[in-house]
């Protein structure tokens, strides 16, 4: 991963994700209207995961990037979720202790 | 760093720190999209029916239709690269020339969607959503701040893509030296990841 030419990602493969994106987009679309009550919001957020996971490693071309460059976007993806489940864990706590 | 001796001239290059520059750069976007994203989460927390009624309103075919124009563009302007890397650089023009034509389709049909809403009176401040239910309001009034900062975002997305697209015509940016288009990309695929998200948060889920 640490070469210095540059890596040419060629014409099929980003076609091919794209095909991949758009699949999952009408995937989401027509999941939606199904009720999977508790877990429509994780059914939609895994598939957008998914769909970004995809842009990041062949759009972005993180998977040709050096090593370093991968671990910064983990971190910050980590930080970011800490954010989110700290809050979380503050509203679900107080809803729970009912005031 | 390398000497270029036919000019005559000592040139200084790092691509690899040029585009780590640009991702720390994407971070800081990512965390003032994050920001929005966990208000909205909280709000919505809070408010599950008011949110999912107010979600209820918006288009879900244009809006079908923006994530797709959008991914295409991604893949355009990645393909773009490939191009100038093997050296077409027509295809290459032609490509990120396409790319912004999709970014002003997407503000285009934005523009009607926001139309449609603003005539049946949903807007920021409007008599309508004074009236309705607290949680409902704000359901728009993220809708428009989240929606709005992203159409911003696919503006600027443009303007930096026709800087590239000059730079291809005039051969800046050649087969040798692409930096600046992976930059560019990178930008333009960060508002198409953040549109990934915002399409079944506001529009899907309810």
């Amino acid at each position: 991963m640490e070469g210095h030419k540059p890596h040419i990602v060629d014409y099929a493969t980003q076609v091919k994700v794209w095909v991949a994106l758009v699949v999952l987009t009408l995937v989401t679309v027509a999941t939606a209207e199904v009720d999977f009550a508790m877990l429509t919001v994780a059914v939609a957020l895994t598939i957008a995961s998914v769909k970004s996971v995809l842009v990041l490693l062949y759009f972005m071309h993180l998977k040709f990037e050096s090593r370093i460059l991968n671990i910064f976007v983990i971190v910050v993806m980590l930080v970011f979720l800490a954010m989110i489940v700290f809050t979380f864990f503050d509203y679900i706590f107080r809803l729970s202790h009912g005031s | 760093m390398s000497t270029n001796s036919s000019a005559g001239v000592h040139t200084h290059r790092d691509d690899e720190a040029q585009k780590m520059g640009m991702w720390f750069f994407l971070f800081t976007e990512l965390l003032l999209f994050g920001g929005l994203f966990l208000v909205y989460s909280i709000y919505r927390f809070k408010n599950p029916e008011a949110f999912a009624h107010g979600a209820k309103e918006l288009n879900v075919v244009l809006g079908t239709i923006n994530t797709i124009v959008l991914l295409t563009s991604s893949l355009t302007v990645a393909l773009s690269i490939t191009a100038i890397q093997k050296g077409q650089k027509k295809l290459a023009l032609g490509l990120v020339l396409f790319t912004i034509l999709c970014a002003l389709l997407f503000l285009v049909n934005k523009y009607f969607e926001w139309g449609h809403k603003f005539e049946i009176g949903i807007y920021p401040g409007s008599e309508l959503l004074r009236a309705i239910p607290p949680g409902e309001a704000l359901f728009f009034v993220l809708y428009y701040f989240m929606t709005g900062l992203h159409a911003i975002h696919v503006i600027v997305g443009a303007i930096i893509l026709a800087f590239m697209a000059r730079y291809i015509h005039t051969g800046f940016i050649n087969s040798d030296y692409f930096v600046l288009l992976e930059n560019g990309a990178l930008y333009w695929h960060l508002v198409d990841l953040i549109w990934i998200f915002l399409f079944p948060l506001l529009y899907l889920i309810h």
